[in-house]
């Protein structure tokens, strides 16, 4: 193992300042720290915060990263950063320190893609992925449908969401219900003293000539906020837990719906879940139900892993150095809507 | 170091002052300009500059940065291991191209165990009494002023230039000047003599430098990507 290269990974694309180190598919350091406290009262990421607090987190979390590998800044053999997508100005701040950390060390430095690094991270835990797989990545700021054959070279995507991602429904459904943000974790809590079939919320875009890996939570999140908000002029009280569970219920089905019959269509028998809302307990058992009932395996990365980390980044770039794929151009920048079909930036 | 939350920015200088010569690598991205350069410095002998580079770079400083850095050291015959300090601009400027300049320089020094010291980057614009404005964005400019000496008397701040009566002679960007404030002004940019210059005191006494904490004069615009309205009308 210890002839594997050592690779650290920064990711700062949202509100999260990761700093990852991997060596072949071990992870030896997960450093985090996070702004999130600092933006919930306005009940979403607000982007110049975020950066300011990127800056202050950067090297400390280097250092952490470091020390819980009980490694030195010496020992790292690659720098692998989040490019894109994200926000222009957090992504900005990771770029420019891993640039920095590569010039100073004389190492190759690679720019990834944050959604490929959210497959990547899978690596971690279960080993190489099989290729090709399914991936269904579902976060804050993104839900996609993609057809991995290789993870160093090829990603294609197969369907995204055309208004909201779902952990933006998560997260504007909480605020509906008077829950904190972000909103998938105490939606994922209320929703287990809840009935799933007490309300029967729309699922998006799953009509017959809906584009079939497409997803839409727009429309749900309305809905959501129409029968809380009819309860509330009626002087009702609202049953949080059965809206809750009722609302996680669709988006659990449309997700998991639509990615098994991704795998069916394209004859693949390997599904791996990632993103923020991976971490959601009715999404990950229903996914393993349907997996089952199909023959497909489920690979689904322990909710610490799912949330945006520095771990995941050096996971890709540990992949892509191992693959020979060249490091970036020195004039590497970010891209804040970076293509998934382009794996390294 | 340590930023005003009191947070560590870089972890401590490892190097000792063994000798009175100094090669530091200064920094900018608070302009348009980006500056990159390389001087020896001495408190006897002081700034010698070896080499730079200003790089008009626009909004693309995080791309432009590195590759003015490897080009300083190339121009100079030198390599990152010669390196002593990294003096860099703390601002103010806009936030995002700031930033670039200020991680760079945080993460070059800590990387390499160097000391790391931050300066106002209007200081680096100009030499001796003058008022220097430079680009704030929104219609704004930051500016300060400096007596005869060349010491700081007021600012750095950030104004709606018809707010403001700007002593003279004024120098900075001519084309920004006569586009936003309309009226020229001495050309003067960010230098590695100047920031050298800032610089001075805290390479006399390496204890005496400050935090690495950006001078950003404006608090965030607190408004998320997503507009908070009721949601079923959004
Ligand atoms: N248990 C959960 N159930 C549903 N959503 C969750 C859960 N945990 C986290 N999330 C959602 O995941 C999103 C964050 O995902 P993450 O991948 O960390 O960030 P980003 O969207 O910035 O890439 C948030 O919208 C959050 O509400
Ligand atoms: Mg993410």
């Amino acid at each position: 193992m210890a002839d594997q290269p050592l690779v650290i990974g920064f990711e700062t694309s949202c509100d999260e300042t990761g700093v990852g180190l991997v060596r072949g598919h071990t992870l030896l350091a997960d450093a985090l720290a996070t702004s999130m406290a600092e933006h919930e009262r306005f009940g979403g990421v607000v982007p110049e915060i975020a950066s300011r607090a990127h800056l202050e987190a950067m090297v400390p979390t280097v250092h952490r990263a470091l020390a819980d590998a009980g490694a030195t800044v010496d020992d790292v053999d690659a720098i692998a950063v989040t490019s894109g997508p994200g926000l222009t100005g957090a992504l900005l701040v990771g770029v420019a320190a891993a640039k920095a950390y590569a010039l100073a060390l004389g190492k190759p430095l690679y720019g990834v893609n944050h959604l490929a690094a959210h497959v990547a991270v899978d690596e971690l835990q279960h080993g190489p992925l099989a290729e090709p797989s399914i991936a269904l990545l579902v976060s804050g700021g993104h839900s996609s449908l993609l057809l991995v054959p290789d993870l160093a070279q090829e990603v294609q995507s197969l369907g995204r969401t055309v208004d909201d991602a779902a952990g933006e429904a998560f997260d504007k459904v909480a605020r509906v219900l008077g829950l904190p943000f972000p909103g998938g974790p105490p939606i994922d809590r209320a929703a287990r003293e809840g009935d799933p079939r007490a309300i029967g919320f729309p699922r998006g875009l799953t009509g017959p000539r809906d584009a079939p890996y497409d997803f839409s939570f727009s429309g749900l999140k309305t809905a959501v906020a129409r029968w809380v908000e009819a309860r509330q002029r009626a002087g009702e009280d609202v049953p949080v837990a059965d809206v809750a569970a009722s609302f996680q219920e669709a988006v659990a089905d449309v997700l998991t719906a639509k990615a098994v019959r991704a795998c069916r269509d394209h004859g693949v028998d390997h599904l791996v879940l990632g993103g923020g809302v991976a971490a959601n307990s009715r999404l990950r058992a229903l996914a393993e139900e349907r997996c089952a009932a199909a023959g497909i395996v489920l690979r689904v990365p322990s909710p610490r892993l799912c949330t945006d980390n520095g771990a995941m980044v050096a996971a890709l770039g540990s992949r892509l150095v191992a693959a020979g794929v060249a490091p970036s151009s020195p004039d590497l920048g970010a891209d804040s809507s970076l293509p998934i079909e382009v794996i390294r930036g | 170091m340590g930023t005003a939350t009191g947070r560590p920015l870089s972890r401590a200088w490892r190097g000792s002052v063994t000798s009175s010569d100094v090669l530091v690598l200064a920094l900018d991205t608070a302009t348009p300009v980006l500056v990159a350069g390389l001087a020896r410095w001495s408190a006897v002998g002081g700034t010698t500059v070896l080499a730079e580079r200003a790089v008009p770079s626009g909004t693309r400083h995080a791309e432009l940065l590195t590759p003015a850095i490897r080009g300083v050291l190339e121009d100079a015959g030198l390599a990152m291991g010669d390196l002593d300090a990294v003096v860099t601009g703390l601002g103010p400027g806009p936030f995002t191209g700031l930033r670039v300049g200020v991680v760079t320089a945080a993460a070059l020094a800590d990387a390499r165990g160097l000391r790391v010291i931050g300066v106002c980057s209007l200081d680096a614009i100009g030499t001796g009494e003058r008022t220097v404005v430079t680009d704030a964005r929104r219609r704004e400019i930051y500016w300060a002023t400096y007596g005869a000496d060349g010491g700081r008397l007021t600012g750095p701040s950030v104004d709606k230039p018809a707010d403001v009566q700007l002593p003279e002679p004024v120098v900075g960007d001519p084309t920004f000047a006569a586009a936003r404030l309309g009226r020229a002004v001495g050309e003067a940019r960010v230098t590695t003599a100047g920031l050298l210059r800032a610089a001075g005191p805290q390479l006399a006494d390496p204890a005496s430098a400050g935090p690495l904490v950006p001078l950003y004069l404006r608090r965030p615009d607190a408004t998320p990507p997503t507009a908070i309205k009721a949601v079923s009308q959004s």
